[in-house]
């Protein structure tokens, strides 16, 4: 219960300090999840972001779903959207019943241009942590470069750019036959756990 | 029965809507329209709020919808219907994750999906700077290079950077910086 409860109110600040789409509550998620409790591997929360980001649905809504389900299975799910949603709730309602005019909407437009540009940089901090914690091989350089030109000049959409990534991920590990003998540890292994 | 149509209506967009929040609002502007539920200028200064404010920006216009036709319960249950399909599809998918992650093809799929994700992202950090910290169209225009950029937010810009780098700091207490000098100096 008391983790339960736990999930419930990081992902309750992570809903009231995210500023802008799916990717803003990345830097939070690692800093609260990753850093602080060691509850999840960083590289757990960018699977489960390129989950979200190419399943139906808000995004931020399924990485929440997803990390809360990694963490303590339906339950943990349930509590950590809830805990997203629940900011959402209680601000815009305010909002709605408060600003009847929205005349104050300015005050909030100039904080988010300024806030903005911070989720630009924790995210460039963010990138270059990835690519420094990865195996900085001229392949990875090579699909991080390709995926960020298609999305940013081309404008394919990032569930194309996933799939692709996918595919070329499999790929390159067959070519380079790591697929192969992974496949024959990986039928060793769950022979061993049936006979177990 | 305008929680049934709302919950619904919403739904089908959780369902339908394949890219976040963005990505979400033709199906909600058309779905003002279809009853009504708000003007254009409403609708507009509505985007404007949710995008400016905390949470999902989706979640927000939700919530924004469902309380201007029948107030706090009407946001609920637009806001619940919206998540509805993201939480079950996610569950589902979760649970065959959690089975198959150590699969060796679900492995070499991530190991190509991860630098992927680092471009993803960094596409989205593209995006935000674009408009807010330079503009392309601006020096389309002009010709000008001096007004490629926005002075004032590329030194903010370059300041959060270094105390981030620097500070390592919780990134609220970026955030929250941000916000008071954004109001301070009208960004």
């Amino acid at each position: 219960m008391k983790k339960i409860l736990k999930i419930f109110f990081i992902f309750f600040k992570i809903g009231s300090f995210t500023f802008g789409g799916g990717y803003a509550m990345l830097p939070i998620i690692k800093r609260e999840l990753v850093d602080n409790l060691g509850w999840i591997k960083e590289k757990d929360i960018y699977n489960y972001y390129a989950i979200g980001q190419s399943t139906p649905g808000i995004i931020a809504v399924n990485t929440a779903t997803m990390t809360g389900y990694s963490l303590q299975g339906i339950k943990g799910a349930l509590a950590a959207t809830a805990g997203f949603i629940l900011p959402s709730l209680i601000i815009i309602t305010l909002i709605a019943s408060f600003f009847k005019r929205f005349q104050e909407i300015n005050l909030f437009q100039h904080a988010f241009a300024a806030v903005q540009i911070t989720v630009v940089a924790l995210i460039l901090d963010i990138v270059i942590k990835m690519w420094q914690k990865s195996d900085k091989s001229k392949v990875s350089l090579f699909l991080f470069l390709l995926s960020f030109l298609l999305l940013v000049v081309f404008n394919i959409s990032p569930v194309f750019v996933v799939l692709g990534a996918a595919g070329s991920g499999i790929l390159i590990q067959y070519l380079r036959g790591n697929l192969q003998t992974a496949y024959q540890n990986y039928k060793e292994e769950t022979k061993d756990s049936d006979q177990l | 029965m305008i929680y049934l149509t709302l919950f619904f209506e919403f739904f089908k967009v959780g369902l339908f809507a394949l890219g976040g929040g963005l990505a979400a609002l033709p199906f909600l502007q058309d779905l003002i329209i279809k009853y009504g539920w708000m003007t254009a200028e409403e609708l507009l200064n509505m985007i404007a709020i949710s995008e400016s404010t905390p949470g999902a920006i989706g979640i927000n216009t939700a919530t924004f919808i469902g309380y201007n036709t029948t107030g706090i319960a009407g946001g609920i249950t637009a806001t619940l219907g919206l998540a509805a399909p993201s939480i079950i599809i996610i569950i589902i998918i979760a649970h065959y994750f959690q089975k198959f992650n150590e699969h060796p093809l679900v492995e070499s799929a991530f190991s190509g999906i991860r630098p992927a994700v680092a471009g993803l992202i960094a596409s989205a950090a593209f995006e935000l700077a674009q408009g807010g910290i330079f503009e392309l169209n601006k020096l389309q225009l002009n010709q000008n290079f001096k007004d490629f950029f926005d002075y004032k937010s590329l030194l903010l810009l370059v300041f959060i950077f270094i105390a981030i780098r620097k500070f390592k700091q919780h990134p609220i207490v970026y955030i929250v910086f941000a916000a008071v000098i954004g109001i301070i100096f009208k960004f």
